[in-house]
């Protein structure tokens, strides 16, 4: 069975099921997996920081919020704080133009946070493909660890 | 209006932003037909707040393949404005301004061609927006992305994320031959949304 991940949503899977978000744009895949128990998350992160926003009920949608969440769930589902790593795509930027007051784009913020929360928690981060102009479809496979990338028009690419 | 949010928008809002979808609509299709050169039509355009859970459902999902234009506002008014159309769509209209000139793909010449196209439709929103408010708007040059619709959609949901966990778009349809199904998408910042709604008299 695959499950979906929608826009700022989380969920957790195991065993010969899959994982997937489609078309992830600026936003993040967080993925944390135990690879003994064949168990894992993902998180479709929008935002990096829950405490810089008012509106912040959702916690899924900030990487600091989204990912503590994440962890929860996949230790609920069985897996082991100390077998945890993780993997993570997205962080586009689809677009040239951006606000004046953005610097840095969004989805290299977002990018940046998941990392950050990922170090405070101690959680590995074994693989990567972030940034670039273009979107992505995530598949995650807990019994193999295999991210699956697919691209508008490129190879599936595999981390 | 500390705790502004999409959700709470009030309905007499919804229908000003329906009456500028209206507008921006019938000012579109005679930009449209003038620069095309043959007869358009339009349908009443629908104003939709979409849940980010249920961006799936819009036209081809997720994983369809849309042209998306986007462009920054200045002016009274900040924030970003987006037009956004299935690539097939997209082609017909490139085809349709470039005839014979067009090689049938998506080539630097053709992009050219639909930010162009893309100036015109987001130019005729912008005017009836601004004529009912009396605010001045100035967009940017505008940015073409080719790509999964949820990647696009990624960029105004972002901005909407910050103020909840909705997105407001009007859908608009205009026909020459074919339906032309195109999504609109304004986005205001938080301090342009007191803008508008006090321009437009209503209690903030």
């Amino acid at each position: 069975m695959e499950i979906k991940v929608g826009m700022a949503d989380l969920n957790v899977c195991s065993g010969s099921d899959s994982i997937t978000t489609l078309g992830l744009g600026s936003c993040v895949g967080v993925v944390l997996w135990d690879p003994k128990n064949k168990v894992c998350g993902m998180a479709h992160v929008m935002l990096p920081d829950s405490t810089s926003i008012r509106n912040n009920t959702n916690v899924a949608k900030f990487a600091d919020s989204g990912i503590d969440e994440l962890l929860r769930r996949v230790l609920a589902k069985g897996a082991k704080r100390q077998n945890l790593v993780a993997k993570i795509a997205g962080g586009a930027k689809m677009f040239s133009i951006q606000n004046k007051t953005d610097l840095i784009s969004i989805g290299e913020r977002n990018v940046e946070a998941s990392k950050k929360k990922l170090k405070e928690l101690n959680i590995p981060l074994k693989a990567s493909d972030t940034g670039e102009t273009y979107g992505r479809t995530v598949t995650f496979y807990p019994e193999t660890g295999q991210y699956h990338i697919k691209r508008v028009g490129k190879e599936l690419k595999i981390i | 209006m500390n705790d502004i949010s999409v959700e709470n928008m009030s309905s007499q809002y919804y229908d000003v932003l329906k009456e500028i979808g209206n507008i921006g609509a019938g000012n579109a299709t005679t930009a449209l037909a003038t620069m095309l050169q043959c007869k358009v039509d339009m349908g009443v355009p629908e104003v939709r707040l979409l849940k980010f859970s249920e961006i799936g459902q819009l036209l081809g999902g997720e994983e369809q393949v849309m042209a998306g234009v986007y462009l920054a506002i200045e002016g009274d008014i900040n924030g970003s404005i987006m037009f956004l159309v299935k690539e097939d769509v997209a082609m017909h209209l490139i085809r349709k301004l470039l005839g014979d000139m067009t090689s049938d793909t998506m080539g630097e010449m053709e992009k050219s061609a639909l930010k162009e196209i893309s100036n015109i439709i987001t130019g005729a929103y912008l005017n009836a927006m601004s004529s009912m408010t009396n605010l001045s708007i100035v967009p940017s040059i505008p940015d073409l992305c080719i790509d999964m619709a949820g990647a696009i959609l990624s960029v105004p949901a972002i901005e909407f994320g910050e103020l909840g966990d909705e997105m407001l778009l009007i859908q608009s349809q205009i026909y020459d031959q074919v339906a032309i199904d195109g999504f609109f998408i304004m986005v205001p910042d938080m301090e342009s949304y007191k803008k508008i709604l006090t321009a437009l008299g209503m209690t903030v």
